[in-house]
Formats: structure tokens, sequence, C-alpha cells
């Protein structure tokens, strides 16, 4: 590696800052110029492993299939709060075709989640995992688990938020059902004080329900032992993470384990935390001497392995006359599940609009469902969904534009902790978002018209991190006959981190993209890098794999001076050649630079630099939805929704389309369709198939336009690359909530908003 | 020597003990005297089947129970086509059943007795990608890959029935595959791209 020093890093990972000290490069590189300019980067490249996933070829964990494999099931409890008494496993053993059964009296104690084990006798949503089951095939491992005969003393439960935050409420843990046992505070400036100044003030409700990430692909591993060294073949969005989780629960080193991940079938979230399926595949495998394969199914999926939690959200909104925000509080609650995760959603409220006094409340409550991860953006579809919606109200209230209302509170910079952003062009996306959507269409009046059907035009806005940041590493492997290899720790989740890897190296060395290959998700092979999730992969990354491959010109440079016995300043690299620029007759290709060193393959290692000091990285955006009301059958159609964004530099504006294409389209299964529902009297969970939990279809796809109105920012990194994923989702349940409250007058203050809440809504108001 | 020429005896030597196997609990444990009967119950209950896949015969024995996605994949190891949900909601698993796109999932393989199915893999002319394939490639018509077999299946279905099929159509036939990425402008836009190619 190239010269570097170790700094005080800060960056954010979803909703945490992470604060390090980190090795970075001391030598900056350049900044690119715009897009414009380069020859590979932010072109309509087509993915790298299209091959891969149209041929059938491409390999998936559900795909492994090792000689001599075993298959495994897990035991699920079926009540939603139990303890249990005793469990007999005798007759499972003894089905012909069982290999193993382990439950928490034949296993090591392995400590899982705050205060609870991998197997715990205290049981806390349906679904928790009670026991696992080895056997020759799926069908008699699923057999053997109706064979384990369990007492329990069922516990009185809540499913619901609101109840568990009662005194009253059946304790799920020993501290209580609020997580940490306090709520999230903020404030700044006097809130009572900014409401005294209002000339318009509004308070009101709004709830938003829990979504499951459903990928397609389940939640599986195979795992094999040779001797005391695992390899774990793992659908998941985090190789390192999972290696961690493994080998503490395991206690043997880092170094006993390999994860592996070529492909996966999505994750968003639900596949960033080491889960217990994989520890439960590698005791079993330990067990039965062979390797096992588990793999969860869709009921499965729906249950145990992560959820948007719900939110309760109580706002109350301050303006003046000529629309300047002068007090706004949030008062939340959301459902974390069983063990601890994150429900907080006030981030958007506490940055995106100008305003000197707001108050935030925010309590994360235990509920015996399960527990949630994060999804895509948490809390900030949620958040942005009531705060967009009460910008609205507040915004109508006094007669003022919605967009002009948000234009007059534009915040310069961000006040949470008072410092300027890298950039921040929400601005212009604002100007090209109304201009492409004909902002000037819009009801003056929501509601007005008579026809059975309504339309009207809505907008929310994007806030959200994505800046990534170091520690971040790249291999790149030069080979003597022009040809790469480009090594990082990273995963493709689908969202294009193969090809756009392989883009950034042809750009820097010159090489065609047919000639670079891309290796990721191996801990055994790959250097380190982040997880893949809060929009920090192609931030993180990209800067990383152009260190490596600048260095590695650099040294081809060096190394033509030597060969052509030239000072280095006089050379000049083109297309894997290296020549002179006094005297162009003297040049040398890169095969014969490193025959002549005696070089077969030359190394690299790229790193992410550190993020500047004193700054705010954010990306920021806004979608405008054109929405249709049946006012007779309550159904909603979303006609049209335009996405502007600032995002930095568009690393490939086809991979980036189809990103913002997904995120807009699972933004409408959010505010359209989507549900999680607990039957209250059984708590059990009664959506736990693809029918009764309803997923966007190609037929409920709008027309799209996908806007960009950023270039590279050259303060982030010497890619000025922001992430995507997570921004691509955030407004688009406020931008059609809002559309809805244009055509009809009516706000729907719940998601999802569904047909039986819009006529209800329409009844109520006529 | 044409697919179809190949007889079964040939066919079971080409893809070697993997299908031969297929009907018996495998097991490199030595048996134990109480997995004996359990052993000749399977057997018992095994039902022989002959159906075409890919242009090649194929008979095998297999419990009745099995759908024609397992068959697919844990038999012959076809692993291209996906199951993802498993109750015939979502056509991941979408082969086509003489030439018609069918939920593999959702039907037993013996359903398929004398039938002719085709698959992802069976799509491909050696290494070589057909034109479908090729327009989802062009125009990424895929995220994460994981119902992208069964998005193509379907879309050839589609042009099977009808090589020049109308927006409305294409949508209409694509409607019963779920991609939870959510990649369907560009899955239509393929689809389309691959009908305005096909003869």
């Amino acid at each position: 590696m190239a010269n570097t020093k170790f700094i005080k890093s800060e960056f954010f990972f979803e909703e945490d800052v992470r604060e390090s000290v980190a090795e970075v490069p001391v030598d900056k590189h350049q900044p690119w110029p715009e897009n414009e300019k380069l020859k590979v980067v932010g072109k309509e490249i087509p993915r790298i492993d299209g091959y891969d996933k149209t041929s059938g070829t491409a390999l998936y964990t559900f795909d492994i299939n090792l000689p001599h494999m075993a298959h495994a099931k897990i035991l699920r409890s079926v009540w939603p709060h139990a303890r249990i008494k005793s469990i007999d496993t005798t007759q499972a053993e003894n089905l012909p075709g069982v290999l193993a059964v382990i439950t928490h009296k034949n296993i090591p104690e392995i400590k899982w989640f705050e205060d609870s084990f991998l197997f715990d006798t205290k049981i806390r949503y349906e679904g928790e995992e009670i026991a696992g089951i080895a056997a020759e095939t799926e069908e008699i491992a699923e057999k053997a688990l109706k064979l384990i005969k369990i007492e329990v003393e069922e516990l009185d439960f809540t499913v619901d938020p609101g109840q568990a935050m009662k005194e009253t409420a059946p304790k799920i843990h020993e501290g209580g059902n609020i997580v940490g046992g306090n709520p999230f505070t903020y404030e700044r400036g006097n809130f009572e004080e900014g409401i005294k100044n209002a000339d318009a003030i509004i308070e009101e409700t709004y709830s938003t329900q829990v979504v499951v990430h459903n990928p397609t692909e389940p939640h599986c591993s195979v795992a094999n032992w040779d001797g005391d060294k695992l390899t774990v073949w793992d659908s998941t969005q985090a190789i390192f993470t999972v290696r961690g989780v493994v080998s503490r629960a395991l206690n043997i080193p880092e170094n006993n384990v390999r994860v592996i991940k070529k492909y996966m079938g999505g994750g968003f979230g639900s596949k960033l935390a080491g889960g217990k399926y994989t520890v439960i595949a590698a005791l079993l495998a330990k067990k039965t001497g062979r390797p096992v394969r588990l793999t969860l199914d869709r009921r499965e999926m729906n249950l145990a392995v992560g959820n948007r939690p719900d939110s309760v959200q109580s706002l109350k909104l301050g303006a003046k006359k000529d629309g300047t925000l002068t007090a706004m509080s949030h008062y939340a609650y959301g459902s974390s599940g069983a063990y601890q995760s994150g429900a907080g959603c006030s981030w958007p409220f506490r940055t995106v609009y100008q305003c000197p006094n707001v108050k935030v409340e925010e309590y994360t409550v235990y509920i015996n469902a399960g527990p949630g991860r994060p999804f895509r953006a948490p809390g900030h579809v949620q958040g942005t969904f009531a705060m967009d919606s009460a910008i609205d109200l507040l915004a109508g209230r006094i007669n003022m534009d919605p967009l002009e209302f948000r234009l007059k509170n534009y915040a310069e910079k961000d006040q949470v902790y008072n410092i300027p952003y890298t950039s921040k062009k929400l601005r212009e996306a604002y100007e090209a978002g109304a201009k492409a959507i004909g902002w000037e269409k819009r009801n003056k009046q929501p509601g007005v018209g008579t026809g059975r059907y309504k339309t009207g035009i809505g907008m929310g806005t994007q806030i959200w991190w994505g800046g990534g940041g170091p520690p971040a590493y790249v291999t790149l492997k030069l080979n003597r006959d022009y040809s790469v290899e480009v090594l990082a720790g990273s995963q493709d989740l689908g969202t294009g981190t193969y090809t756009f890897v392989a883009q950034v190296a042809s750009e820097v060395l010159e090489i065609p993209m047919e000639r670079i290959s891309v290796i990721l998700g191996d801990t055994g092979v790959v250097p380190y890098g982040p997880p893949s999730g809060g929009s920090v992969t192609s931030p993180s990354i990209s800067p990383a794999v152009r260190d490596a491959a600048e260095q590695m010109k650099q040294k081809l440079m060096k190394a033509a001076a030597a060969v052509l016995s030239l000072k280095e300043n006089d050379l000049v690299y083109k297309n894997g050649t290296v020549s002179s620029k006094s005297d162009p007759s003297k040049s040398i290709f890169l095969s014969d630079i490193m025959g002549k060193i005696n070089e077969p393959v030359l190394v690299t290692t790229g790193a992410r630099e550190a993020n500047p000091e004193g700054y705010m990285i954010q990306t920021f955006g806004a979608q405008f939805a054109d929405v249709e009301v049946d006012t007779l059958t309550g159904k909603v159609r979303v006609k049209k929704i335009v996405a502007a964004h600032d995002i930095g530099r568009v690393l490939n504006r086809t991979l980036l389309e189809n990103q913002f294409h997904g995120g807009i389209i699972q933004g409408i299964g959010f505010a359209l369709m989507e549900e999680r529902i607990i039957d209250g009297n059984t708590g059990k969970v009664l959506t736990t198939n693809l029918h009764d939990y309803k997923l966007p279809l190609i037929t409920d796809m709008p027309e799209i336009e996908v806007i960009i109105v950023s270039e590279g920012d050259p303060m982030i990194s010497n890619t000025g690359v922001k992430g995507i994923g997570e921004p691509a989702h955030i407004p688009t349940a406020a931008a059609i909530a809002n559309a809805i409250f244009n055509a009809t007058g009516v706000q729907i203050k719940s998601t999802p908003m569904t047909p039986d809440k819009v006529l209800m809504a329409l009844s109520q108001n006529s | 020597m044409k697919s179809k020429d190949i007889s079964r005896r040939k066919f079971i030597k080409n893809l070697g003990g993997g299908v031969i196997g297929a009907g018996v609990v495998l097991s490199h444990k030595p048996l134990k005297a109480e997995d004996q009967p359990a052993k000749d119950e399977n057997k018992q209950n095994l039902a022989r089947l002959n159906l075409t896949v890919n242009g090649k015969k194929v008979s095998l024995d297999i419990e009745p129970q099995t759908t024609l996605a397992q068959m697919l994949r844990e038999k012959l190891k076809l692993t291209g086509t996906k199951v993802v949900c498993n109750h015939g909601e979502c056509g991941a698993c979408t082969v086509l059943l003489d030439g018609r796109p069918v939920y593999s999932c959702h039907m037993l393989a013996l359903d398929a007795e004398g039938k002719e199915v085709i698959t992802i893999e069976g799509l491909m002319e050696g290494e070589k990608l057909q034109p479908i394939q090729e327009a989802f490639v062009k125009h990424d018509g895929l995220q994460c890959g994981f119902c992208t077999p069964g998005q193509i299946m379907a879309a050839q279905g589609i042009l099977n029935k009808n090589p020049r099929p109308d927006r409305l159509e294409i949508m209409e036939g694509m409607s019963g595959n779920i991609c939870r990425c959510a990649a369907y402008p560009k899955i239509l836009e393929s689809a389309i791209a691959a009908a305005e190619k096909a003869e």
C-alpha cells in the first residue's frame, strides 16, 4: 500500500454514527472531471454478471449441493410468549433418516441478543428457535420437527406497542418493555416559545405498519467442516459480520471460519445480521460430521428474520403566515419486536426543514413478535411519510404552495451537528422534479372536481447519509497478459457492485471491461470491506478501487522509467502503454514491462480515504407522484413518479435507474399494499405467505422518470460517489400520500393506504 | 445424434449415479437394523416417471408427492429453476410444460408424465444465450437475479403463444412473476425488446 496515516474518522451506517480511528491513504488523487469526460464510469454498461443470472448458472447459497450433504430444519415456537418446561426429542431422534437433534439441553450455552441464548427456554415470539434437526432429506427433517414434544407454560403476551408501553403489560424482558429503559430525546431552541410565535398550528397523529423484507432467496446457509476449519456459504449482506458471529458463537478463531457468498437473492437489510440459522447449521454439521444445508421457508421468513418496525407519530408544527416554520415536535413509538432493534424515525424531522425550535421524544418498544432489522432506509420511510404529510397540511392552512413552503424552509446546513454539508443540491432537485411532473397542473384547491376518478400531484423530500467511509480495502492484481482481477471486501446484493468495481478499474487502467474480473464475498480471499447496507458500498468501495488502480498505474510508470532509462515525469500512460512525452518513439507495453521486471502478477492494495472533518455528508432528493383515486372503490393508482436526486457521481446510468425503479416500486408497496398483520387475540402472524402478504407486481408499476442533479462530490472521495439504494425508497410513500391529499382533499394518515382506509376517510369528510 | 435418440440407458449412464440413486435415501453411515424397513417402505412408494427435460428423455423413480420443481432441482440438479414461495404465488419456479409456462412448485412431477419440460438451462444453446436471455442482459431486466429464470421462462411462454404480443399482453403474462427488487420497468423493456426481435 502507498503512504498511509491513521486518522479519526466518522461515518454513518444506517442510523449509527460510527467513529473510529482508520488507516487512510496520505496522497489524494485528483478528483475526476464530470462524467461526460470519462470513458467508462457513468455510462450505460450492462452488468457483468448478466450472463450468469440469465443462463441459470449463477450459483446462490440456495443452490449449493455438496457431496454427502444433510438437510436441516428449525423447530420454531407456535406460542408468542411461553416458558419451556420440558422437551422430549426421543421420537424425533428415532425417526429413520434423522441424523441429529440439537436443543438447549445438548449444546453449550450460546449467548444471543441482549439477555437470551441461541436456544432459550423463555420464548418471546411466534417463530422463535427451539431446536434444530439434521436429516437425510428436508422432508424427513420436517417430519421429525412434529415429533418433538414440548411442554410449556404459556405466558400473557402483548403484540401492540401502545399496549406494551403500559405498566400493566406483560414484561418481555426483565427491565421492562421500553428498549434501553428510556426514550430517545432531542431538543433545540424552545419549542413552546416557537409555538407561541406561530400563526398556524397543526397537530396530527400518523401511523405506519410493519413491513417484511421478503427477499426472494430465503435466508440460508450451508456449513461444512474440514476438521477445525469451517466453511459457510451464506446468503448474507455482510460476510465479515457473519464470520464474527459464527466465530464467537462457536468459540473458534476467525481464521478458521470462511464465509462465502457469490450471488444472493436480495436482502434489503434483512441479511445484515449473522443469523441463528447459520450457527445451527454449523453445529449440526459438526455433530453429524457431514455438510449441512439449512434453508428457511417463506413462513419462517415472515416470522423470524426481520421487518421494518411500525410507528405511531404525533406531530405538532407551527408556522408564520409567510411560511416560516417556528416549531416542530415529534412524539413517537414503534415496536422493536421481541429483541432489540431500532424503531426511531426522527432524523428527517430534525434535519430536512429549517426550524430553530424542535423537540423529539421516541420510544422503541418490545412486543411479542419477530425482531426488527434494518429495512431499506430504516426510520426514514416512516418518518418522512408523517413529516411530509404534516408539512402539506400546514402549507394548506396558510394557503401556500407546498413546494414554495419547502423552499421557504430550506436548510442550508446540518442543524443537529451545526456543520455544513459537503454538497447539497436539493433545490436543483426540487426544480427539476417539479418541472418534470408538471407541478403547475396540481389542484390549487385539494379535492376539487366531482367525478368518480380524482387525480392529484404530491411530493416528498429525501435525506439519507450514504457517504460511506473507511475502512474499505481493495486488492488489484494485474496479470502480464493485460487482464485484471479486483478483489473487494464487499458483496453484491443485486445492486451492481461487481459491475461498478470493474468500471472504476477499467477507467483508470484503460483496460477493457471484458478483461477485468471481480471477486467479492469470500472472507478467505478478499480484504476487509463494510457490510452492504446503509448505501455505503459504492461510496466506500469505488474510491478504494480507484486508489488501487492509480497505484498500479504509478507502479507501471516507475518500472517503465527504469526499463527505458527515462525520467518518470517524462512518461505518460495510455491504454496499457507507457511512452515518453519528449520522444514518442520510446514506449513500452505493460506486458513487456512486467516481463523485464520478471513479475507475472503485480499487486496493489487500495484504501478508502478519510471523510473531510467538520462536514456532514448526506444524499438529498425529492419525489413527485401523480395519482388517480377511484372514489367509488377507494383504489389508488400511481400513474407517474418523478425522482430527482443529489447522489454525487453516477457510476452506471443503467444500474442506477434500475435501483431507483426498485426503490420506488417498493415504496408503492409500503404506501399501498404491504402489511404484516398479527392477530391480537392469539399473538399469531396472519400474513406468512406471498398471497396474504401483498407485494407489488409488474402491473403496479407506474411510469418512472429518474433525474440526477449532481456530478461527483470531490469533498467526499476520489470518485465523489454517494449511495443510492436507500435514497431511492425514502420519499415515495410521502409523495403518494400527498398526491392522494391533493386529489381528494383528504389525508390518509395511516399506511398502507388501502381502499378501505381511503373510502373511510372520504366518507368521514363528506 | 439427435437428442431424442438418446436411449434411456445411455442417458442414465451419462447422468451418473445422481438419477439412479435419486429414489433411495442415501446414507454413508452403516445402516442400523431399524433403518431397513423404512428404506423398503420408501422403495415401495416410488413411482416411475417418464418425461422429456430440455430435449432429453428422462426416466426416474420418485416419491409421488415430489413437485416438478423438486424433481428438477434435487433429482436432475437443474438449479437454475428457483423456489421462492413454494405455494404457487410468485412465479420464480416457472418452466415451460409443452411450451406453456407453469409454476413447477405447484404441480406434481408425476403430472408431467409424457410431457416436455424446458427450464432456463434448456433455453441455452451450449454456452450461448438465446435472444430472450440476451434481451434481459442488454436491457438489465434483473437485479439480484433470483427470480430471473422464472421471468425469462414466463416471457418465453408469452412469445411461444404469440410471437408479436403487445405491451398489455406482456404485462398480463408477466403479472404472475414477483420481482422483490422490483426491476419491473426493465423486465418489461427486456420482454418487449425480445418480442420485437422474435420471428
